[in-house]
């Protein structure tokens, strides 16, 4: 409270002054409270899915990291995370290597090269798609892009099949796979990666941009040596953001992918889960240890986001001293 | 006349000289169209059943052709330079195929299932084979969810944000901060398990609106924060000086002067959020567990709600409960459209005033 107003003294303002010093505290003490509750909202998530983890820990059969499983309602419980870790993460990978580079790309698009009649009515319309819930993209995804996926699956199959990760070893069945799922992830961050980008875009000191030209350089050397030094925190960041949506999103991919227990490398064969798919899926007919074993895969899946959330924020904290501009 | 022959005889190398040659104009147009024929020429002949080949064949041919193209008549880096934008206009087309193809197949589907009928009438005796039904029961639960929830979360997170610019200092702020980062990432799929463990399976309570509306504040909670934050930054400090200068207390400046100054960008962003929670469909599908019959109490008893109610619909897995769930899927949109355009018209119309 060192910057409390100076409040007048004498006679007259005493009441005035006592009035506003408890009014002052009372909305002080208001807006501190909620802060902390904050605080102990994240602490209570945190806590309450230690717990529930740590009960459904005690009745494990299987090695709960390494098993593919999960079964924690059956007679001899067995469950484990290693399909729902490396679906997880496969799909968000497909998703960022895809989206990412597109992303800049349309940024850079809206900011420095459409012209000016396209470009304001396109951010726009890319902000409004940020808004489309998850649910819708996943009803498109399943509807209307699984069955587009099918050539292109093949076509990958065919001449991309060298790779293994791109061998597809059931060929006929609907693409349901981590490889269509990255795709809808991919669709789903487009926009706000798009958008944040866009923002740092903009904000390049014009005068670098302008002496880049001046020294003769070409649009894109100019981008590439004004711009893109200047966003790239930004772009991280946002980058972060998406990948944070696509690790937690839970509906697009329950209703794309055909899950199974199965750890394949095989990206394009239907199978595999992610941590919020299959806590959307089982959740229903789980029974005490099920739930408690959902909130344990839940409670992995927080603090691989809180991670991924960390450690966005420090690469921006730390770039921020170094980048040159402003 | 010998003149203007010289001069034409000299401007070609004097252009040579200074700029180099050049595609002409309309060479992007006309590689973007010779491309696209390609992709389709390749596409027919190769029988390529899916359109996603062609487009992918075309986009390929587009960015080879205006490189090779620029490389051979311009010189390398003016190749660059035309390869990056070429690549730049294809990632704006990437992007914007999807993205319109989602919302006109959404139209398209969903168009011919709403109607009045299907906009007041609940799933009441409906089984999922078969046509009919509407979403009446699940708008109602969503507005009366989503109400609850804002009533919740808009009050604290407007409280800590003010808290945050107007008096945070110190390890508290910075730690507030900090966890307003994190908790803007909570998956929404965790915080459904959190009320879950926290309402239902610890003190008792039963699947309700409410306990679904816990969870959907805990989401908008954070957006609300670091929204009205920036807004409330962009308020010019001499108003709060002027203010203190005329023996104003603190809370009254803050109520009276900053948040007034503000306004127009806080509801813009509590409006963003109410958008953002309206589409949830995860923690509600914990929370709510979905009932068929209109239920106008959020506090008791299975409410419904439109991202589940799609959801459902989808998993009958059959045609009429996909029509039902397109139908849905385009009251939703709409619905969250509504909100945003309403909410940047009126960012525009009352946009925080600048100091200078």
């Amino acid at each position: 409270m060192t910057s409390s107003p100076p409040v007048a003294s004498g006679g007259r303002a005493r009441r005035g002054r006592s009035d506003s010093r408890r009014g002052d505290s009372i909305f002080f003490n208001l807006s501190r409270g909620s802060g902390v509750l904050l605080l102990v909202i994240m602490a209570a998530i945190a806590g309450f899915l230690t717990y529930r983890s740590f009960l459904s820990f005690g009745h494990n059969e299987g090695n709960f990291f390494t098993t593919f499983e999960w079964l924690p309602d059956a007679p001899v419980p067995t469950f484990g995370i290693a399909v729902l870790v490396f679906g997880t993460i496969a799909s968000s990978i497909i998703a960022m290597v895809i989206a990412v580079p597109v992303a800049v790309g349309v940024a850079l698009f809206i900011s420095h090269y459409a012209p000016r009649r396209i470009a304001q009515p396109f951010a726009y319309l890319v902000d409004l798609l940020a808004a489309v819930p998850s649910i819708v993209y996943g009803l498109w995804g399943a509807l209307f892009l699984v069955p587009h996926m099918s050539g292109l699956t093949s076509w990958m199959d065919e001449y991309l099949g060298w790779t293994y990760i791109f061998d597809s070893t059931k060929t006929g069945a609907a693409p349901r796979s981590l490889f269509t799922v990255g795709i809808v992830l991919a669709i789903m961050i487009l926009p706000i990666i798009t958008a944040v980008s866009r923002e740092v875009f903009k904000q390049a000191p014009r005068m670098h941009e302008e002496a880049a030209l001046a020294l003769g350089a070409t649009r894109w050397e100019m981008i590439r040596t004004a711009v893109l030094p200047f966003g790239r925190p930004g772009v991280i960041s946002a980058s972060m953001l998406g990948l944070g949506r696509a690790l937690g999103e839970t509906i697009a991919v329950a209703t794309v992918l055909s899950s199974s227990p199965v750890l394949s490398l095989h990206l394009m064969d239907p199978g595999g889960g992610t941590f919020a798919q299959n806590i959307a899926l089982r959740f229903g007919e789980a029974g005490e240890n099920g739930r408690n074993a959902l909130m344990a895969s839940g409670l992995v899946l927080f603090v691989i986001t809180l991670l991924v959330n960390g450690a966005a924020r420090m690469i921006i904290a730390r770039r921020k001293e170094y980048s040159g501009a402003n | 006349m010998s003149t203007a022959t010289d001069s034409v005889a000299v401007a070609p190398q004097l252009r040579r000289g200074l700029t180099t040659n050049r595609l002409p104009s309309w060479a992007p147009a006309g590689i973007a169209v010779l491309s696209i024929v390609i992709g389709v020429a390749i596409g027919l002949l190769g029988s390529l059943d899916s359109k996603i080949q062609w487009g992918l064949l075309a986009g390929l041919a587009f960015v080879g052709l205006t490189y090779g193209l620029s490389a051979k008549v311009e010189g390398r880096r003016q190749a660059k330079d035309r390869l990056a934008t070429s690549v730049v206009w294809l990632a704006f087309v990437l992007a914007v195929i999807p993205l319109a193809a989602l919302v006109f197949y959404t139209v398209q589907q969903g168009a011919s299932v709403v109607d009045a009928r299907f906009l007041n009438h609940s799933m009441k005796g409906v089984l999922q084979t078969e046509a009919g039904g509407g979403v009446y029961h699940a708008l109602l639960g969503t507005l009366m969810q989503v109400a609850l929830a804002t009533a919740m979360a808009a009050p604290i997170g407007l409280l800590t944000a003010v808290y945050l610019v107007e008096y945070g200092r110190g390890r508290l702020a910075k730690a507030v901060t900090f966890f307003v980062d994190v908790m803007t990432g909570i998956p929404s799929i965790v915080a459904g398990l959190f009320i879950l463990s926290l309402w239902i399976l610890l003190f008792g309570f039963q699947y309700s609106g409410f306990a679904g509306s816990l969870a959907l504040a805990i989401l908008m909670v954070p957006v609300v924060v670091r929204s009205t934050e920036e807004m409330l930054k962009l308020v010019p400090n001499e108003l709060r000086e002027a203010s203190y200068a005329l023996g104003v207390p603190k809370w009254k400046t803050i109520l009276r002067v900053v948040l007034p100054t503000a306004i127009g960008g806080i509801t813009t962003g509590v409006m963003l959020a109410v958008a953002r929670i309206t589409g949830e469909t995860a923690p509600v599908m914990m929370l709510v567990f979905g009932s068929d019959i209109i239920n106008e109490n959020p506090f008791e008893g299975p409410q419904q709600s439109l991202p589940l109610y799609i959801w459902q619909q989808y998993q009958t897995n059959n045609d009429f409960g996909y029509a039902r769930a397109w139908g849905a899927a385009l009251v939703l949109i709409a619905f969250v459209m509504a909100l945003n355009l309403v909410a940047r018209g009126i960012a525009r119309w009352r946009s925080p005033k600048s100091g200078h």
